[in-house]
């Protein structure tokens, strides 16, 4: 098998604050295959965006440990202008809030523009007609009155499509899309999605989508990795995971899922709480919030046990070896 | 790609009628009629400076430096006497703002002057400008950083007060007492004397702006630190910085006044609003115009420039913009 586009081994990111060390993210295992979709899943602050933040080096923690390699390169080892010329160029990302993620004081036109002459080195005048190509295909109307407006003229669906736009300007091998479509009204969600599987099949590039919506997930992510509290919890693909969820924080997330054909259901809650990143149990950080925890549980750290064929899950009650009852 | 939800929304056409951030500023700001009428004077006094420098430069009978010892302490509006060599009359045979004691044409010499005091002005709070923001946006965007056992923000922004504490004019008359009197030492030294407040509110706009969604974006797409401040930080934190600087133009006015007036700015044949006011000074019972015209040019100077300054800060305020539309 040739190696993924992108693979995080053991990915450990601490934040230093005035109340000590706070592990934020304990150790992620995630791979990408060139033009995979894959979605990372998870609650607020489970260490989602941290991770997603990591790979473009960009985060404001410190990584202890791990390594992240992009087509076979410790990105750990880029100098800082090679990092820049991944990011953009070989790495796009889009982020949540598009109402704030564009430049107030710049024509949309211009904040496109500048990526295409900082990684592609055109011209003004060959920029501004890629930009105007580049509008069109994530379906703006009238895309030329629109270079010259600025962000506070377009409703936040477009901002999303013009971030989107510049996130691919160049042609990116991997695009991190952190909950693009969360601050979006349920309409436009449907739309943005739907633009980014067209592009991502037009362009062929692989995209890491870090969502807590699971719809998103049942529609568009090919392998799905759930997170809690810093670490991935379950891996599989989005099939294994919404027929036969192995973890029961992942079981626990979709019995949360409105079902529409059932009338006047109720929607069952996950007791408890999201353990603070600064005082986890030394086992299994769900236990607390777990319908299921037995003997080994709060005490020893589940690993990924292999449920079925690329389907594992960190959860004591897969150990195959035979432990007694559980 | 285009969705029926989308097809509704009114065409980019008719929204492209919407204002650009400089046309929504420049309407609130026309309807302060003070700043209105600051703006007016100061396009004027800059137009004047312009005309005054060429024509006093370039034409005989303008030059500020004629002596014409027949008629001297004349009163403004008065007739040149029939005395005069051909080349000492001034223009149409009148003096406009009188002469001084030695005869020389006082208006002559406030135009020489007032192209002297807004140069001062302007020059001087762009160097100003430049040291402030590269101070103030250093210590706000990469504030966390250390250097050595500080923190780059505390280091810069304690110099900061330290040259604050300084007695800034007195530091300046020190200054140019020392360098040979010329008038590029004068911009120079209030420039670098006075650029404290300017880096202070840079800092403060930059630690909110740092923490901004689209700076993050900006450093996903690969662009380097220093274009992330420049390019999209500085234009970002201009507001404040221009309200500032355009009254921080009629402190620097006022200081090269201040300076000519005690003998250390400009040298004396050479005119600037603030040694024809000293050497009206003698003459204040005799010839009041001395000292009364460029004490007024300066006193409209500075006004217009505060003038313009608060109408900024009011159009550049968004939550005072709504109101008065």
């Amino acid at each position: 098998m040739p190696s993924p586009l992108l693979s995080i081994r053991d990915l450990r990111v601490d934040f230093d604050t005035d109340a000590g060390t706070v592990p934020a993210v304990r150790g992620v295992d995630l791979e990408v295959e060139a033009g995979q979709t894959v979605a990372l899943v998870g609650e607020s602050g489970s260490g989602k965006s941290v991770t997603a933040l990591s790979v473009m080096r960009l985060m404001s923690g410190r990584v202890s440990g791990g390594r992240i390699d992009f087509r076979g390169k410790d990105l750990a080892s880029l100098s800082e202008p090679e990092m820049r010329r991944v990011r953009g160029g070989q790495i796009g990302m889009i982020f949540q809030e598009p109402m704030t993620s564009l430049n107030p004081v710049f024509k949309v036109g211009r904040q496109i523009e500048e990526v295409l002459a900082l990684h592609q080195q055109l011209g003004p005048a060959a920029a501004r007609a890629q930009a105007l190509e580049l509008l069109e295909r994530v379906g703006i109307p009238s895309p030329e009155a629109r270079l010259d407006q600025y962000p506070h003229e377009l409703s936040g669906g477009m901002k999303q499509r013009v971030m989107i736009a510049i996130a691919i300007a160049c042609r990116p091998a991997l695009l991190i899309a952190d909950e693009p479509t969360t601050a979006l009204d349920v309409t436009i969600q449907a739309q943005i999605m739907v633009l980014l599987r067209t592009l991502q099949r037009e362009l062929g590039m692989a995209v890491l989508l870090i969502t807590h919506d699971l719809g998103v997930v049942a529609h568009f992510a090919e392998r799905v990795n759930v997170m809690y509290a810093g670490k991935i919890v379950e891996h599989g693909s989005v099939r294994d995971i919404f027929k036969r969820p192995a973890h029961p924080y992942t079981r626990a997330l979709l019995g949360a899922l409105p079902d529409p054909s059932v009338r006047a259901q109720r929607l069952e809650a996950i007791p408890g709480r999201v353990p603070s990143p600064a005082q986890l149990p030394a086992g299994c950080a769900f236990c607390a919030r777990c319908k299921h925890a037995f003997e080994p549980c709060p005490d020893r750290l589940p690993p990924l046990f292999e449920v079925e064929a690329g389907h594992r899950a960190a959860c004591w009650l897969h150990d195959a070896a035979p432990r007694g009852s559980c | 790609m285009t969705t029926p939800a989308e097809t509704a929304l009114p065409n980019a056409e008719l929204l492209g009628a919407a204002e650009t951030p400089f046309q929504q500023v420049w309407r609130t700001f026309r309807k302060d009629r003070l700043a209105m009428a600051g703006l007016y004077v100061l396009i004027a006094l800059i137009a004047l400076a312009l005309v005054g420098k060429l024509l006093t430069e370039w034409w005989v009978v303008f030059d500020p430096t004629t002596v014409r010892l027949p008629d001297k302490l004349r009163p403004p509006f008065s007739h040149a006497s029939s005395a005069l060599a051909a080349d000492q009359v001034p223009p149409l045979g009148v003096y406009p703002f009188g002469t001084d004691e030695l005869g020389r044409n006082v208006f002559a010499r406030v135009l020489q002057g007032s192209f002297v005091s807004l140069s001062v002005g302007i020059v001087a709070v762009s160097i100003s400008l430049v040291i402030g923001v590269t101070i103030g946006g250093v210590a706000g965007f990469y504030g966390k950083r250390k250097l050595g056992p500080f923190g780059i923000d505390s280091l810069l922004m304690r110099f900061t007060d330290i040259v604050l504490c300084f007695p800034t004019f007195f530091l300046i008359l020190t200054v140019v007492a020392l360098l040979p009197p010329s008038i590029y030492n004068i911009m120079a030294v209030i420039g670098m004397t006075s650029w404290m407040g300017t880096a202070r509110f840079v800092r403060a706009e930059f630690l909110s702006l740092r923490e901004r969604d689209f700076v993050l974006a900006a450093q996903a797409l690969g662009l380097s630190e220093g274009r992330i401040i420049f390019r999209h930080l500085v234009p970002n934190a201009m507001a404040p910085v221009l309200v500032s600087a355009s009254i921080d133009v009629a402190y620097a006015i006022l200081t090269e006044s201040g300076l000519s007036f005690l003998g250390f700015g400009v040298r004396p044949p050479f005119a600037t609003w603030g040694n024809i006011l000293a050497d009206g000074r003698n003459y204040i019972f005799d010839a009041p115009w001395l000292f009364a015209i460029p004490g007024c040019a300066i006193l409209m100077v500075v006004l217009a420039f505060n003038l313009v300054g608060e109408g900024l800060r009011d159009a550049m305020n968004p939550r005072l913009r709504k109101r008065a539309s």
